[in-house]
């Protein structure tokens, strides 16, 4: 029996840890910790309900445009607006949030997993013409390694030259995650952190010039994603088609509706049990448990009541991630739910072909999904498909027609905001008194993956994915963090809460 | 290293309490990419050496922490800090070797005392920024704070914004070594002058709207935006001039009002994002702007 304790995890969005437990190497145990924690929800009591977009997309600068678009989402319903968003608002909104999740499942893949994968030095050999590559190969002669080296034992299998060809891919993933933000912040203000996006709509107004502009910037990326991004998945879960069976975790899915245009959905939420059970999703019995969070014990409440303080000297806890779960159940949530749900919801053709032919690619099947590999697999059809259907909503954007409606709200209220981002299910619940912020909760998608065990012990989807791993001998074993980031973590947006104002924080003591 | 030619400059990035969003902004710089910053020189014969770096390393764990401990040990390089530093170490804590468990304070003591030059990244390493908003949950404070409590005296420029255009880094970076820190003007909150010397509202493109008393009166309208909460008259930053994201947009070019993110008063003594700002920050200004059309 062996702990193992990994922390700082790399090559993801914030501060996460892990301790696993090893005995004839297999993972008997695991508990994930996010170590970072900042109490947003607090700042946003107070404040005009307007207010919160700005603030939430602070949540996390890697994924902040679902944070923009669900935290609209809640005060339009708030204040009686849901309906009467201009088609232009919509659309817009849902082009932003589609072309920012694109980029970040190429980031995710190439910059952050990748060299999980693939190993850049053994660029050096590289005899052919790419600049990029020689651009590598050259800084590898000059005698530089770091950031990339030193590195643990890793069991690259890639032969010489796919592996060099997936470099250059890893490369040329810079430019491409750069032309695809630049596209999104034609309609968005900036990135990161969207300013467009407001209560009512979107600001920016609609010209020809800016549709074209988008497009062509769509085109190359969609272009990437087609023709690099989906075959180099492909040839990563062959190579290591035994991680299409490892990593399985939960096999519980929960995924919201994404990309809706009035009574039209992209992706259908729901659950899926049982690899092929569906059912709608019912957001009153989602409920967050704190038994091993650093926060003082209270019954499990859903969200919009939830009210929770830091309690950072808590003998059972280990992280400042809460334990989402519905109906008492663990749920996974992320491209894999979000697509699975589709799937099994068998509204949308195109969405199953895709899925069934990615499969016979891959020589897999769907229970075959719920896996390392299948996770990625999951991602990268995910951008494929929005690639493709963002091409068609800029098209249907109206020059010069309204992008916003008049936002005139009532002094009390509440409102929710769902959204299906990038890492999946995300959810926001606002409650306004006096024309101000009263309440606020947001449950992300990693709060869900990420969570520690609950009151029933049951392990978080992570940890699940974690226990029963056979790993190799090591200080970071391989396959725990190839399971770990094929969740693709965002862990400052699963750490927050609200305390009643005034709360003490905690006696903890370092440094 | 047989660089004979080259100067390398050590650099070791870590991140406190963030959101990430100043290492995705800085990504995104346009020229020199990021491919080029990492991998060639970032001017001729100046090539960066990026001990650290949490989002673009390969090493975990154990290893990840030797790295660090490592970098402690470079002599002249250049710290960027991004994200704030809380009151206590729980709240951010971020490496673990053996039994000891590092914090991002730590971090900031141990790897400041070799550098040459600290970089405040964003405006929550510069201010405290989102991280220290109130109630500032966790007595989160910015470097130069943090440096005086700890009475550490080092070289410190403060690149805020929520996030910093990347330009506004890798520029700096590139004026630091062509004509050394000490010859970079900053501003009273330590910021270049180069990119933080005016106000939005000097150089917006909305002025002369401004100037003739055209506001938009909701979002969507033509005419400046000041009635609708724009913090341009009190934000010094170059936006208007640079633009983001390959000159596609910025803030006010959207249709939104700026929410003056590179300042220490962000994120609560702006006032409400969507409100007018209140009078006496317009005061405290008015040597800067002209008020009488208001």
């Amino acid at each position: 029996m062996k702990k193992i304790v990994i922390h700082p995890i790399t090559r993801i969005e914030g501060h996460l840890k892990v301790e696993a437990v090893v005995e004839n190497g297999v993972v008997k145990d695991a508990n994930m910790s996010g170590t970072m924690f900042r109490g947003i929800e607090m700042m946003l009591e107070g404040r005009d309900p307007r207010d919160a977009v700005m603030i939430t997309q602070r949540i996390c600068g890697v994924c902040p445009e679902p944070h923009a678009c669900a935290s609209v989402a809640a005060v339009d319903d708030y204040a009686g607006l849901t309906g009467s968003i201009p088609g232009n608002g919509v659309n817009l909104r849902n082009l932003i949030l589609a072309t920012r999740a694109i980029a970040d499942h190429i980031l995710h893949f190439y910059i952050l997993s990748g060299l999980d994968y693939v190993d850049p030095a053994k660029v050096s050999d590289y005899s052919g013409q790419d600049k990029d590559l020689n651009m590598l190969k050259g800084f590898l002669e000059k005698g530089y390694s770091k950031p990339f080296l030193p590195r643990d034992d890793i069991d690259y299998r890639l032969d010489d030259r796919t592996t060099q060809e997936v470099v250059g891919h890893y490369i040329k993933a810079m430019d491409i995650y750069r032309k695809a933000q630049e596209a999104a912040t034609i309609f968005g203000g900036k990135w990161p952190h969207d300013a467009a996006i407001v209560a009512g709509g979107v600001s920016e107004n609609i010209t020809a010039d800016k549709i074209t502009q988008f497009l062509w910037r769509l085109e190359e990326v969609a272009d990437f994603v087609e023709n690099i991004y989906i075959p180099d998945v492909v040839a990563v879960a062959k190579a290591y088609n035994d991680y299409l069976a490892m990593g399985t975790g939960c096999r519980n899915l929960l995924a919201y509706d994404g990309y809706t245009f009035g009574a039209r959905t992209l992706f259908k939420g729901g659950l899926v049990t049982n690899t092929s059970q569906y059912d709608p999703v019912d957001i009153e019995k989602i409920t967050e448990d704190v038994t091993h969070s650093w926060y003082e014990q209270s019954d499990e409440l859903y969200p919009g009541e939830g009210r929770t303080q830091p309690k950072a000297d808590k003998k059972e806890a280990y992280s400042w991630i809460k334990s989402p779960r519905y109906d008492g159940e663990v749920f996974e949530v992320g491209p894999l739910a979000t697509l699975l749900s589709t799937y099994l919801a068998g509204e949308n053709q195109k969405v199953n072909d895709l899925i069934d032919s990615s499969l016979d690619l891959v020589g897999a099947g769907i229970e075959d999904m719920y896996s390392i590999a299948g996770r990625h697999l999951a991602r990268a059809l995910e951008a494929k498909i929005l690639a493709s259907e963002a091409a068609g909503w800029a098209g249907s954007l109206k020059p010069g027609e309204p992008t916003t409606t008049e936002y005139d709200p009532p002094a009390d209220g509440k409102g929710i905001g769902l959204a299906a981002a990038p890492r999946g299910a995300l959810g926001h619940w606002l409650n306004v008194e006096n024309g101000r912020i009263s309440n606020y909760q947001v449950i992300t998608p990693t709060a869900w993956n990420a969570s520690p065990k609950d009151k029933d012990g049951q392990p978080g989807p992570y940890e699940q994915a974690i226990i029963g791993l056979k790993v190799k001998e090591s200080q970071a074993p391989v396959e725990i963090l190839r399971a770990i980031r094929s969740f693709d973590p965002c862990t400052a947006c699963a750490v927050h809460l609200t305390t009643p104002k005034g709360g003490t924080l905690g006696k903890y003591k370092v440094v | 290293m047989n660089q004979k030619e080259n100067k390398v400059i050590p650099v070791i990035s870590i991140q406190g309490q963030n959101c990430t969003g100043c290492v995705t902004s800085t990504l995104c710089s346009e020229y020199p990419a990021i491919k080029n910053i990492v991998l060639s020189d970032i001017l001729p014969g100046v090539k960066l050496d990026f001990l650290f770096h949490q989002n673009l390393m390969t090493a975990s764990g154990n290893l990840a922490v030797e790295m660090l401990e490592q970098a402690q040990q470079a002599e002249g390089s250049v710290l960027i800090i991004d994200g704030a530093i809380p009151g206590e170490g729980i709240y951010c804590s971020t490496g673990q070797k053996g039994q000891k468990t590092y914090t991002i304070a730590e971090e900031v003591v141990s790897l400041s005392k070799k550098a040459s030059l600290v970089i405040a990244l964003g405006t929550c390493a510069a201010f405290g920024g989102i991280s220290a908003g109130s109630p500032n949950p966790t007595g989160a404070q910015s470097v130069e704070d943090f440096f005086m409590t700890n009475s550490i005296d080092k070289p410190l420029i403060n690149i805020s914004g929520c996030p910093p255009h990347p330009d506004w880094l890798f520029g700096t970076i590139e004026e630091v070594l062509l004509k050394g820190a000490d010859n970079i003007q900053l501003d009273d909150f330590r910021r270049p002058k180069t990119f933080y010397g005016k106000l939005i509202h000097e150089q917006c493109p909305n002025r002369s709207y401004f100037d003739e008393g055209k506001f938009a009166k909701k979002l969507g309208d033509e005419g400046c935006l000041y009635e609708l909460g724009c913090k341009g008259p009190i934000t010094y930053a170059d936006c208007p001039i640079r633009q983001w994201n390959g000159k596609t947009n910025w803030v006010i070019g959207s249709g939104a009002p700026c929410s003056g993110c590179t300042q220490p008063e962000y994120p609560d003594f702006v006032g409400d994002f969507y409100d007018r700002i209140i009078d006496v920050q317009v005061a405290a200004n008015a040597k800067k702007i002209t008020t009488e059309n208001i």
